[in-house]
């Protein structure tokens, strides 16, 4: 098992409506997709975007695309209009979650995207 | 009579400041039967009506209106490519008589343009609705401050305009996916009501309207996701069968790429339940979608899902909120950091002692913090540059001007090594406030206007 960056397994791309932004994470490859349901649960979710996602975040499954949808509530600072961010349409705070650690079983590691950028064990 | 041949659908814009050499190229090259331009953001309805108020020469229609007609009318009136837009925005009237003028122009007398209004609600919306949908408030209490309201329109009206002969139609507030959607509706003569075909027509509308963030738009991720020529996308366009089913492609020889992975990402973008997408038209489900790459830059989309649609429509209602005041200023090298830290001291000692009222201020690092915020990883390196970026949210735009007079006073009277912008931009702006509502849909009757050029 190894411990890495979820951008080795995941996309993702943040959307929004009002003060709610949707985060959805897309598994590179059909055997991904079982550990991003089962590790990146809604409520690790909302504490790997603690302080920056102030509501609730519920978690959606398209098991036919292999994609979860984390609806985030309070997540653009009241509004895109009222927001005080630099980007206050979120655009990218989809970027944040690629940076989420997650278990992978060894014999994935074929399948990783940006294999360059792991440390050689 | 109604079509059994494949239909071909292109987009023109996504949003108001999209560009507009795609849509032109589409229109020359895509063999297009429609081209539908999508040019609204939440605000835009509000933002026009304070604007208008204050320039009586603001038109009320988008303001790149001649640009995108003048690039794709030409293509698009030879081949005889029809043209969905709201670039109508709180005017369509006078953005079709416009459409018109362009026509008579460019040598292309009898045209019909049609228009579309009825969105615009503004006068009744306090007795039409209920709750704001965000906080549960009654809609009374936004009387003050109340700008504009508008309900988003289904396709049916657009169809209307088409049966009608219309070849160019101008809208206001229409659903976005909609726009697109019509066009399908009319060609195969979908029943408003066959929910099974309008989800996947819907569904399918749904990909297109933010036009190159299909094709590789919002993509592109060095050594995770590379699509060829990102600074060359071209638009998408839908080829669409008779039950909604449809290949999602570009013209060949542009930037980008359709793959499976732009479809997923552009399924879900300001999705939130999957199987519930709520629109004027149709509640579409796409968690029961089918997707498969059948060639280079070719998605099929098959199987998106419709349940009937709701007995409401969806309302936007701006608010004028008060004032937003920013500015920012530099620092880099050795240290850069701290003295950031520093100077974030001496703006908040600074806002105490000239006592700014702000519901809220927010002080960031740019380069370190001021996108993610709270949610930066606190062993995040230190940046070789730094950007101090204040804002605050006021109620008055006296104390707003406040944040950059207070940054000014960094120039002289701050710590060592800080730079500046100096002229700066305009440092406040009017806040907007966007709520929603719902409304009985009979309430909101729209209506088709006809220009002939």
């Amino acid at each position: 098992m190894m411990k890495i960056k979820l951008q080795h397994i995941a996309h993702t791309r943040s959307g929004d409506k009002g003060d709610t932004s949707n985060i959805a994470v897309f598994a590179y490859a059909p055997e991904f997709y079982p550990l991003l349901k089962t590790q990146l649960t809604a409520e690790r979710f909302k504490a790997f975007y603690a302080g920056a996602i102030k509501g609730q975040v519920i978690r959606y499954e398209a098991d036919n695309i292999e994609a979860l949808n984390f609806v985030c509530h309070g997540a653009l600072g009241g509004g895109v209009s009222r927001s005080l961010c630099l980007d206050n349409y979120g655009k990218a705070l989809s970027a944040a979650v690629l940076g989420f650690e997650i278990e992978v079983p060894d014999e994935l590691e074929p399948l990783l995207l940006g294999r360059h950028l792991l440390a050689v064990a | 009579m109604t079509r059994t041949k494949t239909l071909r659908i292109g987009a023109g814009a996504a949003w108001w400041g999209d560009r507009v050499e795609p849509a032109a190229l589409s229109a020359e090259q895509g063999a297009l039967d429609y081209l539908c331009f999508e040019t609204m953001a939440e605000a835009t309805v509000s933002a026009a009506q304070v604007r208008a108020r204050r320039d009586p020469t603001f038109a009320g229609y988008d303001t790149y209106l001649d640009d995108r007609m003048r690039a794709v009318l030409p293509a698009c009136m030879r081949q005889g490519t029809r043209i969905i837009s709201n670039q109508g925005w709180i005017n369509p009237d006078a953005a079709a008589q416009r459409i018109v003028h362009w026509l008579r122009e460019l040598g292309f007398p009898g045209v019909k343009v049609a228009s579309v209004n009825g969105s615009l609600i503004t006068e009744r919306v306090l007795q039409l609705t209920d709750r704001i949908l965000e906080n549960g408030l009654p809609t009374a209490s936004l009387q003050a401050t109340l700008i504009s309201a508008e309900a988003y329109l289904g396709a049916e009206p657009i169809v209307e305009a088409l049966r009608g002969g219309a070849q160019i139609v101008v809208t206001g507030r229409v659903a976005d996916p909609s726009i697109f959607m019509a066009p399908m509706m009319f060609e195969f003569g979908w029943d408003p009501l066959d929910h099974v075909k309008l989800g996947q027509g819907v569904g399918i509308g749904h990909l297109m309207e933010c036009g190159a963030q299909v094709t590789g738009g919002y993509f592109s991720d060095p050594g995770f996701k590379d699509v060829p020529e990102p600074w060359n996308f071209g638009f998408p366009i839908a080829e669409v069968e008779a039950d909604g089913s449809a290949v999602i492609t570009k013209v060949a020889g542009t930037g980008g790429a359709v793959t499976l992975q732009t479809i997923k990402e552009q399924m879900l973008y300001e999705v939130h339940d999957p199987a519930n997408y709520l629109t004027p038209d149709v509640v579409v489900d796409f968690t029961q979608a089918r997707i498969e790459q059948i060639g280079p830059d070719r998605v099929r989309v098959s199987h998106i899902g419709g349940k009937p649609r709701t007995p409401t429509l969806k309302v936007s209602i701006g608010c004028i909120e008060g004032f937003i005041g920013e500015d920012m200023f530099f620092y880099a090298g050795p240290g850069a950091l701290r003295r950031a830290q520093l100077a974030k001291r001496v703006l908040e000692e600074r806002f105490r002692i000239v006592g700014l009222k702000a519901e809220e201020i927010r002080i960031d690092f740019l380069g370190l913090n001021a996108i993610h915020g709270a949610a930066t990883p606190a062993d995040a390196p230190e940046p070789y540059e730094i950007a101090v970026r204040v804002a605050a949210r006021t109620a008055t735009r006296e104390e707003a001007i406040k944040v950059g007079r207070e940054v000014d006073g960094m120039a002289v009277s701050g710590i060592a090594h800080t730079g500046k912008r100096v002229p700066h931009a305009e440092r406040t702006r009017e806040v907007i406030g966007v709520w929603s509502s719902l409304v009985p849909r009979e309430q909101v009757p729209a209506s088709v206007t006809y220009f002939v050029s």
